[in-house]
């Protein structure tokens, strides 16, 4: 236990089970390895999306585990926004280097290039544009098959979608007219031009995820753990003082000690006080959480209650 | 009371095996707008799994609408229906739950059949005010207690499917004048379908899924029900059993190489696939379907790579002792257990908007091997009211029906009832893509 954990932490409240179940992860790592074999076997030309986040390192250690160290049988993608934090993007080089995979990075300044994307403002959020970026590199490599590390408890829409979620040749999700998902007998049967998104940890809590990170001695960007950092306080959350995201008129610059819950683009993603050092101290915070991961740090899910299926439907990830 | 029965163990075994440390998957299912949103809700409330933000999300002018907390689709706010099973999760001291909210509409069976697929346990919502048991009957009169069609349909199903608990929560008996007798004669009519239908009743609970009665915990005093709360019985259900019985089968699913190895001394490649069936050891012989060569297992891995002796239920990587023709979708068999069948009768729960007709072909997925199935003819259709076996050409959308079918290439199946993975496949449409049914080998 870390010795700057707060002391009102290490107690947790009454409603979870403090103990870590193995059986539970145990069950939840073969289910994720089987949906990781499933899309090495049934698919010609599959990716594993790889942000250096917490879950798609999740997601790698399930495929070392599945494939053997160094036979990731797949490529991994990266869509980079231009606006990723730079700890996570060497963190993420850095684990493609050491896996031996083939790291794919498709960014959207050059869609902006192609003027395929046009920001409305030189500074907004350009993570929804990452979209239109994923989609050209899916037309590019001719992928049928995207891995990604969303969860179903992230967030409503995604509570809804089926492990493997079919795409139109659009890159459509059809939230109305999902096929039937039944036992392990995935349909996996596509058009010319259409793909399949598939999420291997569909199943996986937050807690879970923290859990498994201690139990597996996962190696995470630095982020992702307590660190003294700049930030306003805006509409109920941190917001990280960057280039990008600059502090506003009458907004007081503090040193906070914080660390992010997720890790995605600059200008949405905002972290949470905290003084958790290593994941075991994350677990037991997690545990006493009030708040859900994405209410706590993302400024993009605020805009509307059906922001992340209007994305989703978009064929963001 | 004499209706109320809590059998956490249904095949009469020892309570005690229940694995508390394995998260239990069940679902909510029922006729539509019998609450079945609005208990999860409760559930999740009353567990403290829903945090500030997300409570936050639900307030409609001022009150709570549980109902919106698994509603995740605009679609499905805006005419306030569940239309795709929700993926929730929570825990309690003792027990961790992964619950699927599966829509009452009968257009969206196909959702609820997605999820009780999957599911450890099915809790059936009956809403108590939709029906007549509250109004005042004469003395000596026989009234009609007909359950909604989704109630039988959905109970149905999740006993075809063996989902292996099936319980009855009845619903919105807060808002009933006469409690105590609803209860009692809900439950007699729930009794009475269950046991026509053969299905096997876990325990009946009378809740209010609005109020938090009987839900997470107990309501004292209402309507004669001194049982456990809903979520007491959750608790101590066991997750599905495995079909170890059945000797040994197993489907590959992915084969491994090792092209670069210098060990010629036996099998170069490890073939992956989940155990369907009995258990898998060194030593062991196998034939494989379709070659019908044999062979000498070499070596066992788990899911992760071990070496282990892998059970049904289980992923396993299998060395064998010599090379063999095997490649994805063959399956490797206990010798002269099985007798591959090249027609077979099933049960079929159709889920395309398209009607299955004779004579038309499909694809069919057992294992993960796909064949083309083509119908031979339609046996009959269950009337799901009468539980009749009634005369029928085709089988339209939501259908249950017996089928033959003729298949391209010889399978290895088992009937449903002994073994789920060598009892099920899928249809799926040749043309569309779609998948078309449930298939359940009798």
């Amino acid at each position: 236990m870390n010795a700057r954990t707060e002391p009102e932490l290490l107690s947790p409240p009454m409603h979870s089970p403090a103990r870590l179940s193995n059986t539970h992860l145990d069950a939840l790592e073969e289910e994720t390895i089987f949906i990781l074999r499933e899309v090495a076997a049934s698919f010609e030309r599959p990716t594993l999306l790889f942000s250096g986040g917490k879950d798609s390192l999740v997601l790698l250690k399930c495929a070392e585990k599945a494939f053997g160290a160094g036979r990731l049988p797949y490529p991994l993608l990266m869509i980079d926004t231009g606006h990723n934090f730079p700890e996570v993007t060497d963190f993420r080089d850095q684990r493609a280097r050491e896996l031996g995979a083939e790291l794919i990075v498709r960014s959207v300044e050059d869609s902006m290039k192609r003027g395929t994307v046009r920001l409305a403002h030189p500074l907004e959020s350009r993570n929804v544009h990452q979209s239109v970026t994923l989609l050209e590199a899916i037309e590019e490599f001719r992928f049928d098959a995207l891995i990604g590390g969303a969860r179903r408890d992230e967030e409503k829409a995604r509570a809804k979608e089926r492990i493997f979620s079919h795409r139109d040749s659009f890159g459509q999700w059809q939230p109305k007219d999902q096929r039937p998902e039944l036992w392990t007998l995935f349909n996996t049967r596509l058009a010319p031009g259409e793909h399949f998104r598939v999420f291997p940890i569909s199943n996986w809590t937050e807690l879970d995820v923290w859990q498994y990170i201690e139990r597996e001695n996962i190696a995470l960007p630095s982020i992702y753990y307590t660190h003294k950092r700049e930030v306003v306080e805006r509409r109920g959350l941190l917001v990280p003082v960057t280039e990008l995201t600059p502090p506003r008129d009458g907004e007081q610059i503090e040193v906070r000690d914080v660390r992010f819950r997720t890790v995605g683009d600059i200008t949405c993603t905002c972290p949470v006080e905290s003084l958790a050092a290593d994941a075991g101290d994350v677990v037991i915070e997690t545990l006493a959480a009030d708040v859900s991961e994405r209410g706590a740090t993302r400024m993009d899910d605020k805009t509307s209650e059906a922001s992340m299926e209007k994305r989703k439907k978009d064929g963001y990830f | 009371m004499s209706t109320t029965t809590l059998n956490p163990t249904a095949d009469g075994t020892a309570g005690a095996e229940v694995d508390t440390g394995t998260a239990l998957r069940f679902i909510t299912c029922g006729s539509v707008d019998d609450g079945k949103s609005t208990l999860i809700g409760r559930l999740l409330v009353d567990s403290k799994t829903v945090l500030q933000d997300q409570l936050a999300g639900v307030q409609r002018g001022g009150e709570t609408d549980l109902a919106l907390l698994t509603d995740g689709l605009s679609a499905e706010r805006e005419q306030g229906i569940t239309i795709d099973v929700a993926y929730r999760y929570f825990s309690t001291a003792s027990r961790k739950f992964i619950i699927g909210d599966a829509p009452g509409h009968e257009q969206y069976t196909r959702n609820m059949v997605t999820a009780a697929s999957s599911a450890d346990a099915a809790v059936v919502l009956v809403d108590a005010t939709k029906l007549p048991w509250a109004s005042q009957v004469d003395e000596g009169e026989v009234v009609k207690r007909e359950l909604l069609p989704q109630t039988r349909r959905h109970t149905l199903l999740a006993h075809l499917l063996r989902v292996q608990s099936i319980v009855f929560a009845i619903n919105k008996l807060d808002a009933v004048p006469d409690a105590a007798l609803a209860l009692e004669r809900i439950s007699d009519a729930l009794n009475t379908f269950a046991e026509a239908a053969g299905v096997e009743v876990t325990a009946t609970v009378p809740i209010s899924a609005l109020k938090g009665w009987n839900v997470a915990t107990r309501h004292a005093d209402w309507c004669g029900y001194e049982g456990p709360s809903l979520l007491e019985v959750l608790e101590g259900l066991p997750v599905t059993r495995r079909d170890e019985a059945v000797p040994f089968a197993f489907p590959v699913q992915w084969v491994e190489k090792f092209s670069g190895s210098a060990d010629t001394s036996r099998g170069r490649r490890v073939f992956w696939g989940r155990v369907a069936s009995g258990h898998v050891e060194p030593g062991q012989r196998i034939s494989i379907l379709p070659s019908g060569q044999t062979a000498t297992v070499a070596q066992v891995l788990d899911h992760a790579r071990n070496p282990k002796v892998v059970h049904a239920g289980h992923s396993a990587g299998i060395v064998l002792d010599r090379e063999v023709d095997v490649s994805r979708g063959d399956w490797l068999l206990a010798p002269d257990a099985f007798e591959p069948a090249r027609e077979i009768t099933a049960t079929v729960a159709w889920l395309d908007d398209e009607p299955l007709v004779p004579g038309r072909v499909y694809w069919a997925l057992q294992g993960h091997r796909w064949v083309k199935a083509k119908v031979a003819r339609v046996v009959d259709r269950l009337n799901i009211n009468t539980l009749e076996a009634e005369e029928a050409q085709q089988l339209d959308p939501n259908a249950i029906g017996d089928v033959v079918l003729a298949l391209q290439q010889p399978l290895a199946v088992r009937p449903f009832t002994e073994s789920r993975a060598l009892g099920s496949m899928v249809l799926v449409d040749t043309a569309s893509h779609r998948t078309a049914a449930a298939v359940l080998v009798r």
